[in-house]
């Protein structure tokens, strides 16, 4: 059956390459043909590493990159410098595309649509998106990452686009000469700290400890740059302003202390929380929230369904880190699929090491 | 990247506040990654339902003046005008089905 799932819209560069995808919808038929070998639900780092991977092990995945969150979390970044290979550094959409054009090289099947819900049970997994059409596959890989963390105040929502940003390339531009805050001590707090010093007049850098988790080479920077305050030991405990963002009060983590401060825009930049909804409730969870895998391998409590990058990653959180994971996972699935064995009609041709084990038991 | 007309300061008034159907307008700047993976939904969103409603696009670093006017601050940002007053606004990039129901009742 021929897929109806491509969307009506103008199709980018890369989209053109797209083959159409062949699917059953749920009341149709259960033929062989129309299980694939693998899903890939996310376009990080993590999901489009195990699309290359796949892909050149001749497994034809389907990735399912979602309609707007396409590219992940680096497609609100500027320059990433710590990515091996690019001495100069990269921009993260720039990046992203080149992810996407190397995972298409080798046949990757990309779709713009965002996924619903997922069926992980049984041999044959169910993945169904927003257009109601569902893709079969003996093996899915889990990496849709995570998603910014909300400070959970009442006037947060109601001034989100009025002052509250969570993007600071989207919209720092909106704030030229203005006092402005950015919440968080980490490497993406003082990043979207130091890009919006080139538009606004402050940035005060609210943190709820004396010192900052950013890596030492974004602390000296913020720490050094003239624009930049920090206010120490301090949460938001409101948000003011009726149309527009005038103020925050901040309250001491200390003390029982609270004091004003008057900015007219908010960057929120206190961390991510991996996206599992799609998930929790299918697989096992870790006490952080991330996807529980086993030892270093992808391995979830399901057996055919794999998770890399920051949906399985609590620590690191890297995009590095989310590529290998990635890799890991795709490795993990050919395997899986080769041990199928003849019962099965997959590409899969290399069976589970002996060695694996040890992976899947890492301890010192 | 997208189909739709473009709208400027100048040509405001008589593209989306005199015109005789709702306009959508999308708030975008080329630096705005969220803002290329909206564009092509709306062009979805302006095909299916032309009949009812006009999508055009306002590129907020060429035309400050109307973007500071209606106080954006984030964007990509969609605001629906009818009879030349916002009827609706949407921030952030959505997928097309959760855009379609924001704006159910201008479609």
């Amino acid at each position: 059956m021929i897929a109806t799932g491509l969307k009506v819209r103008s199709l980018s560069p890369i989209e053109r390459f797209i083959k159409p995808v062949s699917t059953e919808t749920d009341n149709g038929s259960n033929s062989p043909s129309d299980i694939r070998d693998v899903i890939i639900v996310g376009s990080g780092p993590a999901g489009y590493t195990a699309a290359v991977y796949t892909a050149r092990a001749n497994l034809s995945p389907l990735l399912i990159a979602s309609s707007v969150t396409a590219g992940g979390e680096l497609m609100n970044t500027t320059d990433v410098e710590n990515y091996p290979g690019f001495p100069e550094g990269v921009m993260g959409p720039d990046l992203m595309e080149n992810f996407e054009k190397q995972a298409a090289r080798f046949g990757t099947e990309i779709l713009f649509e965002d996924v619903t819900s997922v069926d992980l049970s049984g041999d044959v997994k169910a993945v169904t998106v927003g257009t109601g059409e569902t893709f079969r596959a003996r093996a899915v890989i889990i990496s849709t990452g995570s998603a910014y963390r909300e400070l959970g105040l009442e006037d947060e929502k109601r001034l989100s686009g009025h002052g509250v940003s969570w993007c600071a390339t989207c919209d720092g531009f909106f704030f030229k000469d203005q006092d402005i805050a950015v919440i968080g001590g980490g490497d993406s707090a003082m990043e979207e700290a130091l890009f919006l010093t080139k538009f606004a007049r402050s940035v005060t850098v609210v943190h709820r400890r004396d010192s900052l988790r950013a890596s030492r080479i974004m602390q000296d920077r913020a720490l050094a740059h003239e624009k930049i305050r920090f206010e120490w030991n301090a949460e938001v405990a409101a948000i003011h302003g009726t149309d527009k963002v005038t103020g925050l009060t901040l309250a001491s983590t200390v003390d029982d202390s609270s004091r004003e401060l008057a900015v007219t825009g908010v960057f929120v930049a206190i961390g991510n929380d991996p996206r599992i909804d799609l998930v929790k409730d299918q697989l096992k969870l870790t006490g952080e929230g991330t996807i529980a895998v086993l030892g270093r391998t992808s391995k979830t409590s399901l057996p055919g369904v794999f998770a890399a990058g920051d949906v399985i990653d609590p620590t690191y959180r890297q995009a590095i880190t989310a590529s290998g994971s990635g890799c890991v996972a795709a490795i993990d699935v050919e395997h899986y699929l080769a041990d199928l064995g003849d019962t099965v009609q997959t590409a899969a041709e290399v069976p589970t090491p002996v060695a694996e084990q040890v992976s899947e038991t890492a301890s010192v | 990247m997208s189909d739709a007309k473009e709208v400027t300061d100048s040509s405001f008034e008589a593209d989306v506040l005199n015109a005789s159907k709702p306009v959508m307008v999308d708030f975008w700047a080329e630096w705005c990654g969220p803002c290329r993976k909206l564009s092509p939904i709306l062009d979805d969103i302006a095909l299916e339902h032309a009949d009812k409603i006009d999508v055009v696009k306002l590129n907020v670093d060429d035309n400050p003046a109307t973007a500071a006017k209606y106080g954006i601050t984030s964007i990509p940002a969609v605001y629906v005008f009818r009879d030349g007053e916002v009827a609706a606004t949407s921030i952030g990039a959505k997928p097309k089905q959760v855009l379609e129901q924001e704006f159910a009742q201008f479609l």
